[in-house]
């Protein structure tokens, strides 16, 4: 495959950014939106292209039998340091890349085409596409890395970028705090990534995903024979530990850490729902659809790593994501701003991929898991996006984030109310639609891991149905707050913005269809999916149920759920409360690392290390003031001195040649 | 030849004396000039003729002038500078002395393995002089050459910004 | 008699310690940059008499003293330059007057 077309996918957003960010202001609004636009579009076009090519072109490049290749499209020495230490950066296609590149396009032109009528007379519009056009720029750059360290590069790219964006609107203090947190929160857990890389790279000796992946992969069931198969790359780690741990778990979990800051694992969770902060489209571009699945993604990529290891880091994944998946869950039954309650949902979805990822064992089901994590990412890409522009439609319509201002919409906005309930049913994984076959994947995945864990997600995807219609019964149905103080009765968007929408819902209607196994699998072999209804048919039950409830609670104003959180009692407060994290990580920085270790740090800046300075200062000074007067002025006293010095010389020779 | 020697040392003893004795500053500039002109004579009995003709030049026509112009520039005519302080004379008499002391003992104890005649030298001839001075081989002096030549156009810049008028 | 090195060395000696009595006693600028010229000549003549004495076949000491000559007249003529302008400043010559710049 030429790199021609690769490099424009790249290059396309890059300059795209450049021109929208250097010239933008000398455009008009409508040009500079058209433009962001035209441009996603084409590299819609491309990528499209490049995955259809990559899957369906059977090219021996790409496919060997039916096994899948990881194809390096190009590799350029970006940084070279020694002739063993080279920094590369290129495009690497595989299943996953390619997917990504579908999925990552797909959503940036539908948010890069309903911003045009969402942010509409907005101060900065340029700035917001050019900023956009970023984003999308570094997450593509680090969907395609052929190496880990560019990816490290396009994850703080990314970072960077949606610091920018939920610091969009940088006038409003919260929005900038939020902007400040997430920045920092991900920063954190980079750095134990960066940890991990430096770990696994000193090890092993090479950057390259190909390098560090295929060994295993060749190997079949790698994680069973690696103890007789001495891996060239990955033999230096024998025997090497740190603190009782094997050092390649180790440095696989801090890699993991990464993950975590990025896709709001727990502990690290608290920054995405504050990035709600930014504009609407923005959180369904990165914190729905694609910045928060980079940590899946990963993992993902560096799958056949996890496995290599006695799964102590994938368990560690697992336990992760399920405690995640569920406190999310939890959190998103009780929330009022509609944003928030899709930010905990997409904690809590996110966390399933984990959990899908972290159970895949390739002798289970060969890696069903990965292909099921894979397919949940794919599909809630899209209905999430769909759910976060659907609210975005709402915000618009109804100038609030709460659904206290909300209720009875069906009627005033039919597009985005038939779009919503199709993500909502997504999300639920009522069937057909399309959470439903990735999300029944992802269970049997589970259940075949252990039946802890495919319980434990049951029963928080029975809390996503239930809270997710619980949101959408407040929205659209519930009683009919008073529109006639808004100065015309909430309509549905312009079609720029309803057109994403429909698009987003037929795909959320039939992606389940695809036979996904059949293009994404862990190791590239083609897996063949079919419905364990053993699975499916509880896990739907189970759904019906919770949705039967959240109409009984929510369908009509009514009571009920007052006397439910009342009767929950602290247990509402402290979900409401989102378990007070916040407040925690309030008392652990400001009342403890800030009273007792920055304060005394700062003291003993303040008074030794600065009083050492200032001392040696003030005897610099004492000393020459003292000194001063040998610089009179006067020649004559100098050349006296000089004189006697010379005297003394030659008095001193004389003396010395006389004895 | 011997008179003569004796003639010049006794000039430049007396004259260089003279100059740091005077009060009158302008008298000082002329027993300079004397001096200057018995040094001269030196360097003819050395049989550096150039050299000699160098020394009178610039050190006498240029320096001197120099010194004078600067005088009547700054002083006004029959003034005396004032009598010298007999400590500070004193101090400088010592200093003087010492300075003669070391020197002279250094002269008279180093330098009498080098009593000799005055050996024959071969007659340097100003187109050999001038050839060296322009050389860029060895024993020439080409590159002090040319610094002496820049030194002096800094120099006269130098001279010209510093005495302006501001 | 003959005329010994030493004997050149004598008046060379002799004019250098006035020149070090003068630039150490003047305070009148322009004496004390002739006591200097007199300390200059003094070394200029131990050059010549030392080249023509010692390395007769050479002709360094001359040299250095044609140079020393140039340099010599160089910093006079700027040292000049200085002093009148001093002048300008002060309305006097006086070395103890010109001290404005002592730390």
């Amino acid at each position: 495959m030429a790199p021609t077309i690769p490099l424009l996918i790249l290059a396309i957003p890059l300059t795209m950014f450049l021109v929208l960010g250097l010239l933008g202001p000398k455009m008009s609004h409508k040009f500079a939106g058209w433009l962001g636009v035209c441009g996603m579009g084409t590299t819609l076009v491309l990528a499209y292209y490049t995955a259809f090519t990559y899957f369906f072109s059977g090219s021996t490049d790409f496919i060997a039998g039916a096994d899948r290749l990881q194809y390096i499209v190009f590799n350029q020495d970006w940084l070279q340091f020694y002739d063993k230490l080279v920094i590369r950066l290129g495009f690497l296609l595989d299943p996953i890349s390619a997917l990504m590149l579908v999925v990552i396009t797909t959503i940036s032109f539908c948010v890069h085409l309903y911003s045009l009528g969402y942010m509409e007379g907005e101060k900065g519009f340029q700035r917001y596409y050019a900023f956009l056009q970023l984003f999308s720029f570094s997450m593509l750059g680090l969907v395609v890395a052929t190496n880990i360290f560019q990816m490290y590069i396009f994850w703080e790219l990314v970072g960077a970028s949606s610091y920018l964006l939920i610091g969009f609107y940088y006038t409003r203090h919260s929005a900038v705090a939020a902007s400040k947190k997430a920045f920092i929160v991900t920063r954190f857990a980079d750095l134990g990534f960066l940890i991990g890389i430096l770990i696994l790279s000193y090890y092993t000796g090479t950057f390259n995903f190909t390098d560090l992946t295929s060994a295993p992969a060749a190997g079949g069931l790698a994680y069973q024979i690696n103890e007789v198969t001495a891996f060239g790359a990955f033999s230096s780690f024998e025997g090497a530990t740190f603190m009782g741990c094997s050092l390649f778990s180790l440095a696989l979990i801090l890699i993991f850490m990464g993950g975590m800051g990025k896709s709001a694992m727990m502990p690290l969770h608290i920054w995405l729902p504050d990035a709600m902060e930014g504009p609407t489209p923005v959180s369904a571009l990165i914190h729905a659809a694609t910045m928060v699945v980079a940590g899946v993604y990963l993992v993902a990529r560096l799958f056949p790593l996890y496995i290599l290891d006695d799964c102590t880091a994938l368990t560690f994944i697992t336990v992760v994501g399920a405690i995640t998946a569920f406190y999310a869950a939890v959190v998103a039954c009780t929330q009022v701003d509609i944003k928030r309650v899709l930010a905990f949902s997409t904690i809590s979805q996110i966390a399933f991929m984990m959990v899908a990822l972290g159970v895949a064992r390739p002798d289970i089901h060969d890696g069903m898991g990965y292909m099921a994590g894979m397919f949940h990412m794919f599909t809630h890409a899209m209905f999430k996006a769909l759910l976060f522009l659907g609210a975005g439609a709402l915000i618009h319509a109804v100038h609030s984030n709460d659904y206290t201002a909300m209720g009875g919409l069906r009627k005033y906005m039919p597009i985005t109310h038939i779009t919503f309930l199709i993500g909502c049913l997504a999300i639920a994984g009522i069937p057909p639609f399309s959470g439903f076959f990735s999300k029944d994947e992802i269970l049997t995945a589970a259940y075949q891991n252990h039946f802890f864990w495919g319980a434990w997600m049951s029963m928080v995807a029975a809390l996503t149905a239930f809270y997710m219609f619980r949101l959408y019964y407040r929205i659209f149905w519930w009683n009919e707050p008073d529109y006639s103080s808004h100065h015309h009765h909430p309509h549905d968007a312009p079609w720029v913005m309803t057109l994403p929408l429909v698009f987003l819902a037929l795909v959320s209607c039939v992606a389940g269809f695809i036979p996904f196994g059949e293009f994404v699998t862990w190791n590239g072999e083609p897996y063949h999916i079919h419905l364990d209804m053993g699975v499916a048919i509880p896990s739907v039950v189970i759904a019906v149920c919770a949705i039967a409830l959240a109409t009984v609670m929510y369908k009509k104003e009514n009571p009920l759920p007052d006397k439910v959180a009342a009767a929950t009692g602290g247990l509402w407060t402290a979900a409401y409360h989102r378990f007070y994290w916040d407040e925690i990580y309030m008392f652990v920085t400001h009342k403890i690392i800030f009273n007792l270790i920055c304060r005394p740090i700062a003291w003993f800046d303040r008074h030794i290390i600065d009083g050492s300075m200032d001392g040696m200062a003030w005897v610099a000074q004492r000393l020459s003031i003292s000194i001063r007067p040998l610089q009179s002025g006067n020649v004559q006293y100098y050349v006296w001195v000089y004189l006697a010095g010379v005297l003394l010389l030659g008095a001193a020779a004389a003396v010395c040649i006389l004895l | 030849m011997e008179i003569m020697f004796a003639i010049v040392a006794l000039a430049i003893i007396i004259f260089s004396v003279l100059t740091v004795t005077t009060r009158k500053i302008l008298r000082a500039a002329t027993y300079l000039l004397f001096t200057l002109f018995a040094t001269a004579a030196i360097y003819f009995m050395m049989d550096y003729e150039f050299l000699g003709g160098v020394q009178i030049a610039v050190y006498a026509g240029g320096i001197v002038v120099l010194f004078v112009f600067s005088i009547l520039l700054t002083s006004k005519p029959g003034e005396n500078s004032e009598k010298l302080a007999s400590r500070r004379r004193g101090a400088g008499l010592i200093a003087a002395v010492a300075t003669a002391a070391v020197a002279g003992w250094a002269l008279v104890s180093r330098c009498c393995s080098f009593l000799g005649a005055k050996p024959e030298m071969e007659f340097y001839t100003m187109k050999q002089l001038g050839t060296d001075m322009l050389s860029t081989s060895r024993g020439g002096y080409m590159l002090p050459f040319e610094a002496i030549s820049v030194l002096l156009l800094a120099c006269i810049i130098g001279g010209v910004v510093v005495a302006r008028r501001r | 008699m003959e005329i010994k090195l030493l004997y050149f060395l004598i008046p060379s000696l002799i004019m250098f310690c006035c020149g070090v009595y003068g630039f150490l006693t003047r305070k009148n600028m322009i004496a004390i940059l002739i006591s200097l010229e007199l300390m200059l000549n003094s070394v200029d003549i131990n050059f010549v008499v030392f080249n023509r004495y010692l390395y007769p076949q050479a002709q360094e000491g001359m040299f250095f003293t044609l140079f020393a000559i140039a340099i010599a007249a160089a910093e006079t003529a700027l040292a000049i330059a200085i002093i009148i302008n001093l002048y300008r400043a002060t309305q006097n010559v006086d070395v103890c007057d010109a001290n404005k710049l002592k730390g």
